[in-house]
């Protein structure tokens, strides 16, 4: 199909167990992307989010299956598939404009040198640490250690980013400044990227697309909900969108109690053909669920409910 | 707050060095009622018998010789009486020239290992092995097959330093941060620019640490090998005072000995401060 970027086909990953028993993490995974789709994945902790992205970042291996981007199986790490590290990776002997030059240097092998730290120094202002090339990792607070690494990623043009949770270890004022930073640059150059993420309202604000994954072992893609607020949404008014609270009570509801039970309520789940859930359009999957969408605010709901 | 911290620790150490030197001074002192003798008998008893002096060189005598030996340091009498600044160089020499050949194997050879599970595994039970023994021990095997004292003096210091560096650079290289090398891969480093670009640089404080731990130990066992193989060198001095029955002599000698090996583990620790970047 063409309009599958990015395809994720019946992948598995397994390890060995204690006395010769293997440990399925999940199995028969089925996942698809658009060119320029921010797709975000939910689920508790221990339910494979990392191994996918692992997998689509060609860093693991999958057990079985095999993931297609952009028409092409791929094997093993690529320079079109950028990744931006949790714990932003950033080699501490390098300045910033270092650890972003080793990139560029690693994709355009023939550059000379005042042009790779002329890309460098572009994809720096951008994430707006221009004065702060010189410095070394350890001189930046954690915020401006992940903007180097949104530039690390960014620099080689990739076709795809993958980002492993990259704002959990930040503080909220912080994490707010830099989803709006991603969310910027990600409208800007079309950037297609998948998100793990622990942050409901992260996932919101940042995602055209949500995966909902069921606990492990054996964990499965439940459903994939359509974010349906405006393309134009921004972070501070986010919440007084009409459709907001239902579809954060909907992920919500999953991670709480749906993703322990799903698997034993939906026995003939189909994993080829994940429901695709559309909050507030009346009659479509978010009634299989027997509620109606909730509109109101409720007193005590922790917004930044995490697993 | 820390430069009074500095100047209070500085003013301890001279007092303590004070009370170490006036105490060394009073035991050492004369005390024995001065006999008269014949002076020719006297001259061939020595002052320890005739004006009581101590046996054991005061601190003042040590002072006044090694002010001797600065002042003439690379003077040579002959195999038994050459300066102590050409001793010293001996010594530093084969030092230098072990630890560095250990230095071209450990480093190359530990990289290998710590980037092959095979290799480590394979290799461990020999240097597990090959790691406790004595360095000395090689001695005699090593004046059998080299057949000339001073390389062999040069083979032990060789094999004493060289398996700190290995095992650290072995340990560096294989506990390299896994998102390091992960950078490396997602950016589709090839194996050789990775080793050069994020693994040698992520390993090299631990190396640097094995450098500094194994300069250590090459420059205890020189002294040990030279009284051994004799000829030259500060170790050998050390031996060849003690038959002259120089106290003193000797007490220089120790002296020196600790500090060029203070100076041999700044120099290292120097290095590893180079290459060590926090995160």
């Amino acid at each position: 199909m063409t309009d599958k970027f990015i395809s994720i086909e019946a992948i598995a990953k397994r390890y060995p167990g204690a006395g010769g028993a293997t440990t399925t993490v999940f199995e028969n995974l089925w996942l698809s992307m658009k060119r320029g789709e921010f797709a975000c994945v939910i689920g508790h902790s221990g339910c494979g989010k990392t191994t996918v992205l692992n997998i689509l970042a060609g860093l693991d291996a999958p057990s079985e299956g095999a993931v297609i981007v952009d028409g092409q199986a791929i094997s093993g790490t690529s320079l079109d598939r950028a990744v931006i590290f949790q714990s932003h990776a950033l080699l501490p002997w390098r300045t910033v404009l270092g650890n972003v030059a080793y990139a560029v240097s690693s994709k355009w092998r023939s550059w000379d040198r005042a042009k790779v730290r002329a890309h460098a120094q572009t994809f720096i202002d951008l994430v707006g640490l221009s004065g702060s090339e010189h410095k070394r990792p350890s001189e930046l607070s954690g915020g401006m250690k992940q903007r180097v690494g949104i530039a690390r990623a960014l620099s080689i043009t990739p076709k795809m980013m993958l980002m492993d949770e990259p704002f959990s270890a930040l503080d909220a004022l912080t994490r707010g400044t830099l989803q709006d930073e991603v969310r910027r640059i990600c409208l800007e150059t079309g950037q297609t990227a998948f998100m793990i993420t622990h942050d409901v309202d992260e996932a919101i604000y940042l995602a055209d697309k949500i995966f909902l994954m069921t606990n492990g072992p054996g964990a499965v893609l439940a459903e994939v909900v359509e974010n349906p607020l405006p393309r134009d949404r921004g972070r501070t008014d986010l919440h007084r969108h009409p459709l907001y609270y239902a579809l954060r009570n909907h992920i919500i509801d999953f991670l709480v109690t749906r993703s322990k039970t799903f698997t034993t309520e939906k026995p003939d789940h189909d994993p080829r053909n994940v429901p695709v859930v559309h909050i507030g359009k009346p009659g479509l999957s978010i009634a299989s669920n027997g509620e109606e969408p909730r509109q109101t605010w409720m007193p005590g709901t922790n917004p930044g409910l995490s697993a | 707050m820390n430069t009074s911290l500095r100047l209070r620790a500085g003013l301890v150490s001279i007092a303590l060095l004070a009370a170490f030197l006036g105490i060394w001074h009073l035991a050492t002192r004369s005390t024995a009622p001065v006999t008269t003798m014949s002076p020719e008998y006297a001259k061939l008893m020595g002052l320890t018998a005739t004006q009581g002096k101590s046996a054991m060189p005061g601190p003042l005598d040590v002072g006044a010789k090694l002010w001797e030996h600065l002042k003439r340091p690379f003077y040579d009498n002959g195999p038994n009486d050459k300066g102590l600044g050409i001793q010293l160089g001996y010594s530093i020499a084969r030092v230098g020239t072990g630890y560095l050949l250990a230095v071209l194997v450990a480093i190359p050879l530990g990289f290998l290992i710590g980037m092959s599970p095979l290799l480590s595994k394979a290799l461990d039970p020999f240097i597990q092995v090959l790691k406790p023994i004595s360095p000395l021990a090689w001695m005699p095997l090593a004046l059998y097959t080299i057949k000339d004292s001073s390389i062999s003096a040069i083979f032990v210091i060789f094999i004493c330093s060289i398996w700190p560096m290995l095992l650290n650079t072995v340990f560096g290289v294989a506990s390299v941060r896994k998102e390091w090398v992960n950078v490396a891969r997602t950016l589709e480093v090839g194996t050789v620019r990775r080793a050069f670009t994020v693994i040698l640089p992520a390993a090299a404080p631990t190396i640097l640490t094995g450098m500094r731990i194994s300069i250590g130990i090459a420059w205890l066992v020189i002294v040990a090998a030279e009284m051994l193989v004799g000829g030259t060198g500060i170790g050998y001095f050390v031996w060849n005072e003690w038959n002259n029955l120089s106290i003193t002599n000797v007490i220089i000698a120790i002296l020196l000995i600790g500090v060029v090996g203070m100076l041999l583990d700044q120099i290292l620790a120097r290095f590893t401060r180079m290459v060590t970047f926090p995160e």
